[in-house]
């Protein structure tokens, strides 16, 4: 008989204000990831800046091809070539104990990313919950050896040491049985399993920052409400900060505190979860609110829409990468210069002409 | 440069919910589905004998009526591809019958045709895939993939094609001139209308869409939504729609059937089935949605313990370990569908005596309203008189 996992107590889950939680452990600022092919080149991400601050949870939102996925990856150095940084920085503020100043501080993006330096940081300091637990872990492998190693590449510990910590964090994601998963295999487990063992490796050295990419898109909606409280239950106990990305408002509204939302690898509006929903100054966030069906809203009626598609990637618009599509978009200005990221004082900064008249400093580039 | 979409010539708007009359019951079913059953086998040992059977599909029964959608929804694995692949005959069931109701009136029995035969009846019944990506022919342009089930027909006139394809491009949202072009040169959600404008080049009756929208972008699914209603409206279709996705499905169907493990275990009229579900499953699925408002966050409940085993599942009610309402008769006797209110068909045991909690009435305040800054959401507006108010709402006097 299979025991259950446990879930964990229910609990409602409030979102934090950015006014109580500090100085932020991490600063993207101006971050241009390109791809440079034979064909042209990508900017995948072209331009990117958020922070993220102790304990707090971002979600960064967006459609296929708008950056997300690859200005995380960059933020832990995973780009492979023909990617670079091409610019930017990508500050790291390694929290000092108890409030203490940071005792480190440096640039990610000037680390060389095959260096010690940044071995040590991903996975020591920002771990990552990969979208494909399936395909996150060697098969040829048991979980609990995996996980074992993790911990010993950031950790020196003894072996059984860290066999210990490794099945004291399967039980704590709410692994059943933790001991005999130690020595199972990945294609043993289900889907749900899966994610949890993923999980409890990206605990397992205690990160500053966890960074999550679709950590529920490829698991089933009862599953994905146990992996969301989860995350939840585990943030509030080790105050660990979440970065995740995902393309479900539904996930985004249960579970950040902090939006970012992207397209074609910009940020067109950031803030909080709370304003983003309710009052969304873009076009492109208030478009993307309602062009999605929910359970909540009137059924067989005519969904608003955004016209077109998004553009090919070698073919970007000129000017702000939205107006194609935007119905407010205003010839002569939209089409002609990049919007900078403007924060008016609101705390939800917007990379929109409607909204202000400051053009980014390099546009036309 | 990817090519743009036209906007649909002066699409009807889309009334709201024609829920209780745009479905005509009154004449036989285009489609009846009688004891579907699909069991693969599991082959073992040195011989390759039968060491076991996967129930994929395990006695399901359900109707589609002339322009009706039906949505058969459930998690992965719980048999609603099969089953949607069974009815067209994608693959052949084990038993059971698909009795589809052809154009001139004779119902004949899709199950049991021969090969032959049934070319004729894909006429009127067509598939739309998932994959926008996979299931289009890189080395064929537009005119011969979407004219190809006309050619295969045996219309041999290139000519009455290219009329044909033009017209349904149109009607698609596509401009005619495309017809030449090759499918890489259109984006996911445009290659998805021509999935969708090749399965009506035969006028069919029945269309299956096997999570049609699943794989696109949120801004494209929507306009892809619409285009499928906009169609079912305009052709009189009838959808059995198949997805995973319960906000679409809420959205698009008339009548939902929730399948577990090979079963369906509840099937209803969607507004019925999302306010005030009479499955536990039901009410779990729903419970375990993501509500889209950050002012709303409740603790999300998932299931315990995992989906059973197709091949070993459990006895009595293949829910019951993971069901909180579970009694002693769970474990032993399997429930049977039967219908618990008018139109409503529960195969749960205590389906009388629970009440069960549905998807709250939370509306269009929810909807982000730019142009009162600031604006807090108030208290929903007096639902729409055609949307039954559940009874466990207070009305306002």
């Amino acid at each position: 008989m299979q025991q259950t996992p446990t879930v964990p107590e229910a609990r409602a889950f409030a979102v934090r204000s950015r006014t109580d939680l500090g100085e932020p452990i991490l600063s993207v600022r101006g971050l241009k990831t390109h791809f440079v092919m034979d064909e042209g080149t990508v900017r995948a991400v072209d331009g990117v800046s958020f922070d993220v601050h102790p304990g707090e949870v971002v979600g960064i939102v967006g459609e296929s091809g708008c950056g997300k996925s690859v200005a995380l990856k960059s933020v832990l150095r995973l780009i492979q070539k023909p990617g670079r940084i091409v610019a930017g920085e990508i500050m790291y503020r390694r929290p000092g104990r108890n409030g203490a100043r940071p005792e480190l501080e440096l640039d990610l993006a000037t680390l060389p990313p095959l260096g010690r330096r940044i071995r040590q940081i991903r996975g020591g300091d920002i771990a990552l919950i990969p979208q494909e637990p399936m395909a996150s872990f060697s098969p040829l492998h048991t979980i609990g050896d995996q996980i074992v190693e993790a911990i010993r590449l950031h950790d020196p510990m003894s072996v059984a040491d860290a066999r210990k910590l490794a099945i004291a964090k399967l039980r704590e994601v709410g692994m059943p049985s933790p001991e005999q998963r130690f020595r199972a295999y990945s294609w043993q487990l289900s889907g749900g399993l899966r994610q949890r063992a993923i999980i409890a490796m990206a605990l397992s050295c205690n990160p500053a920052i966890l960074v999550a990419d679709e950590p529920t898109t490829a698991i089933d909606v009862t599953t994905q409400a146990q992996v969301l409280q989860l995350l939840r239950v585990l943030q509030q106990e080790h105050g660990s900060a979440i970065v995740f990305i995902t393309h479900d408002l539904g996930v985004i509204a249960q579970l950040a505190d902090h939006v970012v939302v992207m397209y074609l690898g910009r940020v067109m509006e950031q803030g909080p979860v709370r304003s983003i929903f309710h009052t969304p100054r873009h076009p492109y966030t208030r478009a993307l609110l309602q062009s999605v069906p929910s359970v909540h809203s009137e059924a067989r009626v005519q969904l608003p829409t955004i016209a077109g598609g998004i553009p090919h990637p070698l073919y970007r618009p000129p000017g702000c990468p939205f107006h194609p599509r935007c119905p407010d978009a205003m010839p002569g200005t939209c089409d002609v210069r990049v919007p900078a990221m403007v924060d008016d004082g609101s705390g939800q900064p917007v990379a929109c002409f409607l909204h202000h008249d400051v053009a980014e400093a390099d546009d036309g580039a | 440069m990817a090519p743009e979409t036209t906007p649909l010539p002066a699409a009807r708007p889309i009334a709201r919910s024609a829920d209780a009359t745009g479905v005509d019951e009154s004449r036989a079913p285009l489609l009846e589905v009688r004891n579907l059953r699909k069991h693969f086998p599991i082959k073992g040992g040195f011989l390759q004998r039968t060491v076991g059977l996967v129930k994929a599909v395990d006695d399901v029964s359900f109707k589609v009526f002339d322009g009706e959608i039906l949505s058969l929804v459930g998690e992965s694995g719980c048999g609603k591809t099969t089953t949607a692949r069974c009815v067209i005959r994608a693959i052949d069931p084990t038993s059971g019958e698909v009795l589809f109701r052809r154009a001139d009136g004779d119902v004949v029995d899709v199950a049991k045709l021969r090969d032959k035969q049934l070319r004729p009846i894909w006429r009127d019944m067509q598939m739309i895939f998932q994959d926008p990506f996979g299931s289009l022919n890189p080395r064929k342009n537009l005119l011969d993939i979407i004219g190809e089930p006309m050619f295969v027909q045996g219309v041999r006139s290139r000519q009455k094609r290219m009329d044909r394809v033009a017209e349904l491009l149109n009607l698609v949202g596509l401009r005619p001139e495309y017809m030449h072009r090759y499918p890489h040169a259109f984006s996911g959600g445009q290659r998805q209308r021509i999935v969708i404008a090749r399965a009506l080049t035969l006028e069919p009756r029945l269309v299956i869409a096997d999570e049609a929208v699943s794989a696109l972008d949120v801004s494209v699914q929507a306009q892809i939504l619409n285009l499928l209603l906009d169609l079912q409206r305009r052709l009189e279709l009838s959808y059995l729609f198949v997805a995973h996705d319960l906000s679409i499905v809420k959205h698009i169907s008339h009548r939902v059937a929730v399948m577990y493990v090979g079963k369906v275990v509840e099937l209803a009229r969607t507004d019925a089935l999302f306010t005030r579900p009479k499955h536990p499953y039901t009410s779990a699925l729903l419970a375990a949605v993501p509500v889209p408002d950050p002012d709303q966050r409740a603790a999300l409940q998932g299931l315990p313990g995992e989906v059973a085993n197709p091949a070993a599942p459990p006895p009595g009610c293949y829910f019951h370990p993971r069901c909180p309402f579970a009694v002693e008769v769970c474990k032993h006797e399997p429930p049977p569908l039967r219908e618990v209110e008018p139109d409503h068909f529960v195969a749960c045991h205590r389906a009388e005596e629970l009440t069960l909690d549905g998807i709250g009435e939370l509306e269009s305040a929810l909807r982000p309203r730019p142009d009162v800054p600031g604006a807090t959401p108030e208290a929903p507006p007096p639902a729409p008189p055609d949307v039954p108010t559940p009874p466990s709402r207070e009305v306002p006097s």
